[in-house]
């Protein structure tokens, strides 16, 4: 096992690639999720404040 | 193509795509993490280093096919005036300026056992700093205007110059590092690429292709609903306004 | 349409003198940062010799760079570019006439006080010719590709800043053939093929840059 952590005595270039490689791209999707779901509730927020939405849904409908 | 413009009809067909690129990226990222970290054997020539090739090249890869989407939905949008494909681009950039960014670290990272040092001025490390800053200079234009349409339509524009200059950047640095490369160093160009190392690439490329689709549906959703708010908002200003200037 | 053209270069050139100081002020900061290099690495000939190709090129840059956002900022703040969009000649060849004047204030001075650098600098003597010859060919694409740089960043929040940010990559190719083809000379090799890569990324640029400046004028303009 330790053999494998060290990668050849590469360990620390090999897994810190790996470590902040995902670790950037797991920040950035969640990043994503956060911002279209915040967006997602702020217009449905703005919408209900609006007297042109019944309207919309109807033709919507 | 103007179907999709429709916000509406692009958000459902985004939701339909959404599953199936998520569930491609996670299955290949996570087998090509598997395979590159764990099953592939070291090359003969640099070791274990060699592993960080599966996450390195991916990302530039990556990196120079997301400026290519960004530059082609930019035409798009200044050709056609086409809604989604502004918002597309835009989306996009940071997706664009992470994977540079990854390629870069983890490029330095390989550099420094192989050639001894964090940094080298290797042709491709330096085009793809250079790509780096496109992106970052094209994500600043469009923080720099209020108008989301001024915006767009700039920032288009610049994607296109971009995406003329780049091949000739390429070609310059090309051209520097050749009359500037000490003989002494080890090029990258090294690794002729073993099959038993193809395999989980490939994954791994696939994985990050997929990955940029299922970051960009949420980024593109984001912008949608963010340009609905903008315009309700708009709207309901006016009224207020029309309604104070009718007392 | 030519009478037209070679006004708006004769205005922007009056205007300009009458400012004053403009390609006086690109001069003394392309002379002051050249200058700096010695101070900082040391004023041995070798090394000078050695860097004086880069440094004068950067400086250079750098000089175009500092004066590219006066280029339409002032007739779009005193109402001028409106009247400019409504001549009868397209707004492409506005913006060529402005960055010719451009050219003619700022990288034209630019490329004459170089050789006098290059004294500073103990350049090769062999290298004078293509340091010339190399920045008559570089100066102008760098005018013509900051004008787009300028035309996207003109009327905005911090746009000086935001305009260095997007022209500096787009400079990087005509930085690195002006100084190898400086360096070729200096060793005593051909020049021809710098030449031809500045000439054909000047002849590039005089095509595309008007076009993609006009195009993000009219958004400043709306």
């Amino acid at each position: 096992m330790s053999e494998f952590l060290s990668m050849g005595g590469y360990g620390l270039y090999v897994w810190t690639s790996w470590g902040v490689g995902v670790a950037l791209l797991i920040a950035l999707l969640i990043q994503s999720i956060a911002i279209a779901r915040s967006a997602a509730k702020e217009a449905e927020a703005t919408e209900l404040l609006s007297p042109r939405r019944r309207r919309r849904k109807a033709e919507a409908e | 193509m103007h179907r999709f413009a429709n916000p509406t009809r692009f958000l459902r067909l985004a939701a339909a795509v959404l599953p199936f690129s998520a569930a491609v990226a996670a299955l290949c990222l996570g087998a090509g993490l598997v395979w590159g970290l764990f099953f592939a054997p070291p090359d003969y020539q640099q070791g274990d280093t060699v592993r960080i090739m599966f996450i390195h090249v991916p990302a530039a890869m990556m990196a120079m096919g997301v400026y290519a989407g960004m530059a082609i939905s930019s035409a798009i949008a200044l050709i056609w005036r086409h809604a989604i494909a502004d918002l597309i681009a835009k989306a996009s950039a940071p997706i664009g300026a992470t994977f540079c960014f990854i390629c870069l670290l983890t490029g330095s990272l390989w550099g420094k056992p192989m050639w001894g040092t964090w940094w080298v001025w290797d042709a491709r490390l330096t085009s793809m700093l250079i790509m780096l800053f496109i992106y970052l200079g094209y994500m600043a234009l469009w923080q720099a205007f209020d108008d989301q349409t001024k915006a767009a339509r700039a920032a288009a524009i610049l994607a296109l110059v971009g995406a003329i200059n780049l091949p000739v950047i390429k070609f310059s640095v090309e051209w520097w590092n050749t009359l500037h490369q000490p003989a002494s160093l080890i090029t990258m160009d090294g690794p002729k690429i073993h099959s038993s190392l193809l395999w989980p690439l490939l994954l791994m490329i696939v994985g990050f292709g997929a990955y940029y689709l299922t970051v960009l549906i949420f980024r593109v959703r984001a912008e949608v609903h963010q340009r609905r708010t903008r315009m309700l908002r708009m709207a309901q200003a006016d009224r207020h306004a029309a309604m104070q200037a009718a007392e | 349409m030519t009478h037209t053209f070679l006004m708006l270069i004769r205005r922007d050139l009056l205007l300009a003198h009458r400012q004053g100081g403009a390609s006086l002020l690109a001069i003394a900061f392309f002379v002051l940062v050249v200058s700096l290099f010695p101070l900082g690495v040391g004023p041995a000939p070798e090394m000078l010799e050695r860097i004086a190709a880069g440094t004068i090129w950067v400086a250079a840059l750098l000089s175009v760079l500092l004066s590219l956002d006066r280029m339409f900022q002032a007739d779009l703040e005193d109402g001028s570019l409106d009247q400019l969009a409504l001549l009868p000649i397209p707004l492409s060849l506005v913006v060529l006439a402005k960055a010719i004047a451009h050219w003619l204030t700022t990288g034209l001075p630019l490329t004459l006080t170089a050789p006098l650098l290059g004294l500073l600098m103990q350049l090769s003597p062999d290298a004078y010719g293509a340091l010339l010859i190399g920045m008559l060919l570089g100066t102008p694409t760098l005018s013509l590709i900051g004008a787009i740089g300028a035309a996207l960043t003109v009327g905005v929040r911090r746009g000086g800043v935001l305009l260095t940010l997007i022209v500096t990559p787009l400079y990087i190719p005509v930085l690195i053939f002006g100084v190898s083809a400086v360096e070729a000379a200096a060793q005593g090799f051909s020049t021809t093929a710098h030449v031809l890569f500045l000439s054909a990324m000047l002849s590039g640029t005089i095509v595309i840059a008007p076009i993609a400046a006009a195009w993000s004028l009219k958004l400043a303009l709306d």
